[in-house]
């Protein structure tokens, strides 16, 4: 199982493809922070909705802690779309160039086979995360110092400012990035499952990027029969559970208590959703592929 | 002879469409077995159920006395084949490439062990090159090394001439001999050509719409002495009526485009000679197996476009 992962992983390595994320994460968090280094006046329209309500020492909000929040709110949405781009292409690029009915005459189970290809998938996302919280996180750090971070989240009406103590920041990003990379093993086995059905790569990708769209879309309709009955049911409604970590409880005299959540029980659950979203996936992908005859 | 390989009323449906028909052969150890039929008979079918790319829908293959249908690896440990096109991973080199296919499929991989099955196919002067580089010939080259790689007892070769130079279709044709003289590997080989098959194999089947049409040794089958001879000559009127006045006068018709003349492969000469030694003035001889004409007539009742008259 081992080296069939090395072999896999050194296929991954070697597709140009592979780098587009890489580089598509690296050339957004630098072009935002280069802008915030040059130009933090950019922080007065974060704070126009929140400035008349608050009072923020502007000083202290841009550190790298809050680049980081801001890098994450920007980036986790658009990173299932390069997940995708490595996952959609395991099965189906392999029938697509031909190699697939070659490693199918191998002595080793198919179930073994798309086993690895979603655990190497898998490695990718993490690699991925790691790759922007590198970036994001600890580059920001470098750049922009520490200090405490304050999160602005619109809750119901109203708009609200936590303040998290910095030294109590940073196993809140690691939760968030293991959050996330739970999130994002969702989008490898959507894709990883569509992969099955495909003799090219683009299909796959594409419609594991419509369906993250058209989810995503039905996710945020505030329509209470919607809300109600579909929206549990949509792992694109807990894409963005991560935001949980950082959800401060706040006591009785409206301060922040230091390692608390302001509703762990919802995080958990939204992990567990996202889990089951992964095993019906992936035993969907191992089930079909299978009984798939290889006609290519 | 040991049997190595037996299938018995093997079927695969498609919906509908039935590809292969209770399908029965037995190929032995030590054969180059020759798989005949033309495009869409069901040959690549069969080959892919024997390699668990297809599932069956009905019957058995015996592999070494165990059917493998429902066993993951039992046959596939021993095979090495290569369906239709050698598709490698273009963007890695004939190295890397042998390298992975040789450690999925089991066996412990040196250095030594991959530049030695490089040398056998000539790509070891090549080895670092990607994949993406390399002719139609050469991949076909390293999809034979990477079949080969786990010295498999059982090799399945499916069209392995499509695409390649004449150069490219004799050498595939010495490598198949030299499988099977030298290092004697069971080869199962398919063809649409009669006459690739019969250079190559000492036992054949040919299927036609998924159907056993016959199966037997070679040397049974093509027997010299059921061959229809081809002649045509500047006067075919004159050289039909000198065929009336000896042996072969039973067994000689005319056509509109030529003579046939049914005799003993070994007669030809002397057919040649009689002609020419009354003036009749040759302009071809093809002798052809009465299997051919048959294997052939198949195929004109499928034409799918009518033939082209001036």
């Amino acid at each position: 199982m081992w080296s069939l992962l090395q072999i896999e992983l050194y296929k991954i390595s070697k597709r140009p493809r592979t780098y587009i994320a890489f580089i598509a994460i690296a050339g957004i968090v630098l072009i935002i922070q280069a802008a915030f280094k040059a130009d933090p006046g950019y922080l007065n329209i974060l704070l126009q909705n929140v400035g008349d309500t608050f009072e923020v020492d502007k000083g202290k909000v841009i550190n790298g802690y809050f680049m980081c929040y801001m890098i994450l709110n920007t980036l986790l949405i658009q990173v299932p779309i390069l997940v995708a781009l490595v996952a959609g292409d395991a099965i189906s690029g392999e029938a697509n160039m031909g190699t697939l009915r070659l490693l199918l005459t191998k002595p080793i189970s198919r179930a073994k086979i798309i086993g690895v290809k979603f655990f190497a998938s898998i490695i990718y996302t993490v690699a991925l995360l790691v790759f922007m919280a590198i970036l994001a996180l600890f580059l920001s750090m470098a750049i922009f110092g520490t200090n405490d971070l304050l999160v602005f989240r619109a809750k119901d009406t109203e708009s609200q400012i936590l303040q998290i103590m910095q030294d109590d920041v940073m196993w809140r990003y690691l939760a968030a990035f293991a959050y996330a990379a739970v999130a994002l093993t969702v989008i490898a086995a959507l894709a990883l499952f569509l992969s099955v059905f495909a003799e090219n790569s683009i299909g796959p990708i594409v419609a594991t990027v419509c369906i993250v769209i058209v989810c995503t879309i039905i996710s945020n309709l505030n329509i209470p029969i919607i809300d109600k009955n579909v929206r549990p049911w949509l792992f694109t409604s807990y894409l963005v559970g991560w935001k949980g970590f950082f959800y401060i409880a706040i006591d009785a005299d409206n301060v922040p208590i230091k390692g608390s959540m302001e509703n762990w029980p919802a995080i958990r659950n939204s992990l567990l959703i996202l889990l089951a979203h992964i095993g019906v996936l992936f035993g969907g992908a191992v089930w079909f592929f299978k009984r798939k005859d290889i006609l290519t | 002879m040991n049997v190595m390989l037996q299938v018995n009323d093997l079927s695969k449906n498609f919906n509908d469409f039935q590809a292969v028909k209770n399908l029965s052969f037995t190929v032995n150890q030590g054969d180059v077995y020759g798989f005949l039929g033309q495009n869409g008979a069901g040959k690549s079918t069969t080959l892919r159920m024997l390699l668990k790319l297809i599932k069956p829908t009905s019957g058995e293959i015996i592999f070494s006395g165990t059917n493998i249908i429902g066993d993951d690896n039992a046959m596939l440990k021993q095979t090495g084949a290569i369906i239709e096109r050698p598709d490698v991973y273009k963007y890695l080199s004939a190295y890397d490439n042998l390298y992975i296919f040789a450690k999925m499929s089991g066996i412990k991989t040196t250095r030594k062990l991959i530049m030695d099955q490089l040398e056998m196919v000539g790509l070891a002067d090549r080895f670092d090159s990607k994949a993406k580089t390399y002719s139609q010939g050469m991949k076909q080259r390293l999809g034979i090394a990477i079949a080969l790689v786990h010295s498999p007892k059982l090799i399945i070769l499916d069209e392995p001439t499509n695409g390649l130079d004449p150069q490219g279709i004799a050498d595939m044709r010495n490598l198949i001999l030299r499988l099977s003289r030298e290092m004697g590997k069971t080869v199962i080989v398919s063809s649409h050509l009669l006459s690739e098959i019969e250079l190559v194999a000492n036992r054949m089947i040919i299927i036609h719409k998924g159907e056993k049409i016959v199966e037997g040794d070679v040397a049974t089958l093509l027997d010299p002495a059921d061959t229809v001879v081809e002649i045509n000559t500047t006067d075919n009127e004159t050289a039909f009526l000198q065929l009336q006045q000896t042996q072969w006068k039973e067994r000689t018709t005319k056509t509109t485009k030529n003579i046939r003349v049914r005799t003993n492969k070994n007669d030809v000469p002397q057919i040649i000679n009689m002609l020419s030694g009354v003036g009749i003035n040759l302009l071809a001889v093809q002798p052809r197996h009465s299997l051919e004409d048959y294997f052939l007539s198949l195929t004109n009742n499928d034409t799918h476009v009518e033939p082209f008259t001036n």
